[in-house]
């Protein structure tokens, strides 16, 4: 008989502390596949942020060195720089990424670190409990914008994907999401682009997650992946802001 | 190699860095210290090691922590506010038991301060300066030579505990010019510990995990005595000292670093006039020379602890002394650097007013 579907080899059989409903869960999964199916668990060190996913090394049976709040990037550039044969990435919040680690993420991204980032953006500080966070949403509701975020008062949700888009040194940036199982199959597709361009030493390269936190969304698992695609896609459109390997193709 | 040279406090620092083995060095400007980052951007590139300079103090440290943690001997250099900065990182380095050599070329504060030479972050340096329950070996060169010396066993103390090592030096430290033999590093006698933690892909073993976060208490505190245990075996072979004409010393001057070059000058002032004075220099700052202190405090009548700061290493003089001579204190922060003469001046007032 044909196995068809398995768990992966690098992913610990140890169930996943994540809320029901959460998209961590798939993120951590998606990415162990590519991990097997690219034959990188001998190379690969994976930095996780402080936030959630910060016990992802409970997950993945990779080489895995934990970061302080935001830092993934500059331990990321410290690793690659020392070591240019190994493959890293860093998993990071919205918090981690666009908040407390903004100069970090900028300046890797700019130097064209050859190293990639998995951005899973949930528009909160999920394992805090639901503060604002710098991608929270005109008129989201959260612990810390009990108001619904006001554009005079906590300013604009930062889109800092597309910022990073436009930055020389980064050579492969998309924005995908998790809400459909057709979408989860493009943002494993993206994951293994993002290797691959780091892997071919083209730069830095972004995939940026939309995934549900029902539980700091306050709805149901169900309904967090219609939020998911009705607020959060409306306002962090899908698709990819810079593909050099495209462009190179087409000259 | 073994024939003397004039070399600047920086240069004999940064070339005992590279022959020490260092091959990684990440920094971000910031004065009085930037002719380690200049020099490595230079030696790096010979060396075939990396030079990156960071967004910011706080981004520099971190790639110092990535690079030790794929097990590369690296290096850090700042002062004052850009320590302040990298506190973050030394705490996360300390926890992690992650390897590397942080330069802090102190100068005045707090705040911006300037760039003069300054004592005022023995606190901070000795303190653990992060969050945390932690220590970190900290040494205090007084001469160029020492500088060479010391910058190159540093990277072996880092390796064999596992721990970040800050050398404390100032503008002076930095600046001065003094003929040194720049000799080969030597790997010490005693073999460093492999460095079987490191990351660099789980090829043909088990993955591994640098983390420091443990949310069960009990195991938490297990780490926190397994460092404690870790810090009391440096203190019993780490501390180093120097005396100078201590043996007959009535009066004892404790002074480290610039400092100490002063009190030295001080002493012979004193010395030439018939007073006995002799001075103690603490070369580890942490672990902090107890032992000597205590012993000196058996044959000395009264300290004087000298300090270009408003007193900071007193508490730890006064700690080791317990009680058993008085501690007097001479300091001048901010950036002031004074003469021997005016230290010798002092010495001779404390030791009309003692009768001694």
């Amino acid at each position: 008989m044909k196995t068809i579907y398995t768990r992966p080899k690098c992913l610990k059989p140890a169930p996943f502390h994540y809320c029901p409903g959460c998209g961590h869960s798939i993120i951590h999964r998606l990415m162990c596949e590519l991990i097997d199916e690219m034959d990188l668990q001998g190379r690969i060190i994976g930095i996780p942020p402080a936030g959630c996913a910060v016990l992802a090394y409970n997950y993945f049976d990779i080489d895995i060195c934990e970061s302080a709040h935001g830092r993934g990037c500059a331990i990321a550039t410290g690793m690659k720089r020392a070591r240019p044969d190994k493959i890293i990435f860093t998993y990071q919040g919205d918090g981690d990424m666009a908040a407390i680690g903004t100069a970090e993420t900028l300046h890797a991204a700019n130097r064209g670190e050859k190293i990639t980032s998995i951005f899973v953006n949930n528009a909160v500080y999920g394992m805090t409990g639901g503060q604002m966070a710098p991608t929270t949403m005109l008129g989201q509701k959260t612990s810390t914008s009990p108001y619904g975020r006001r554009p005079d008062v906590e300013g604009y949700p930062l889109k800092i994907t597309d910022l990073i888009g436009t930055l020389p040194g980064a050579a492969y940036v998309t924005r995908t999401s998790v809400a459909t199982p057709a979408k989860i199959l493009a943002t494993k597709k993206a994951i293994r682009k993002a290797f691959e361009v780091q892997m071919a030493g083209l730069g830095y390269s972004l995939v940026e997650v939309l995934s549900p936190c029902p539980t700091n969304w306050k709805v149901s698992p169900k309904d967090s992946f219609i939020y998911l695609e009705e607020k959060m896609e409306k306002e962090y459109p899908l698709g990819v802001m810079k593909d050099i390997t495209t462009k190179k193709k087409d000259s | 190699m073994d024939e003397k040279v004039l070399m600047k406090g920086t240069d004999a620092l940064s070339e005992a860095a590279v022959q020490a083995g260092c091959r990684c060095y990440f920094g971000y400007p910031i004065t009085p210290q930037n002719e380690i980052p200049e020099y490595m951007s230079r030696r790096m590139e010979e060396v075939g090691g990396v030079f990156l300079q960071g967004e910011s103090e706080i981004a520099s440290i971190n790639m110092v922590l990535g690079a030790a943690a794929t097990g590369a001997r690296a290096m850090t250099s700042s002062s004052s506010p850009g320590i302040s900065l990298k506190q973050e990182g030394l705490s996360f380095m300390a926890a992690l038991e992650l390897p590397a050599v942080i330069v802090n070329i102190n100068r005045g504060g707090p705040g911006l301060g300037n760039i003069a030479p300054s004592q005022g972050d023995y606190y901070q340096a000795t303190r653990g300066g992060g969050h945390g329950d932690y220590r970190m070996p900290v040494y205090a060169p007084a001469s160029v030579q020492e500088l060479y010396d010391i910058t190159m066993q540093t990277f072996d103390v880092a390796d064999k505990y596992r721990t970040p090592v800050m050398i404390l030096g100032d503008g002076m430290t930095g600046q001065i010019v003094e003929p040194i033999i720049a000799h080969e590093y030597i790997r010490p006698a005693e073999d460093l510990p492999p460095k079987d933690y490191i990351l660099d892909g789980a090829q043909g073993r088990p993955s591994r995990i640098i983390k420091s976060l443990i949310l069960d208490v009990r195991e938490m505190e297990e780490h926190n005595w397994k460092l404690k245990r870790k810090y009391d075996l440096m203190k019993q072979e780490l501390p180093q000292w120097e005396e100078f004409m201590t043996d007959d010393a009535k009066m004892t001057i404790i002074a480290y670093g610039t400092a100490a070059r002063i009190a030295k000058g001080a002493v012979k002032r004193a010395r030439s006039q018939g007073l006995k004075v002799g001075l103690l220099r603490p070369i580890t700052l942490w672990p902090f020379p107890d032992e000597a202190i205590i012993s000196v405090a058996k044959k000395s009548k009264i300290f004087l602890v000298f300090e270009m700061s408003t007193g900071q290493m007193i508490d730890d003089v006064r700690l080791a002394v317990e009680g058993r001579v008085p501690c007097e204190f001479y300091g001048r922060p901010g950036g002031i650097v004074p003469a021997p003469q005016e230290l010798a001046r002092i010495i001779e007032r404390y030791w009309l007013q003692k009768e001694l």
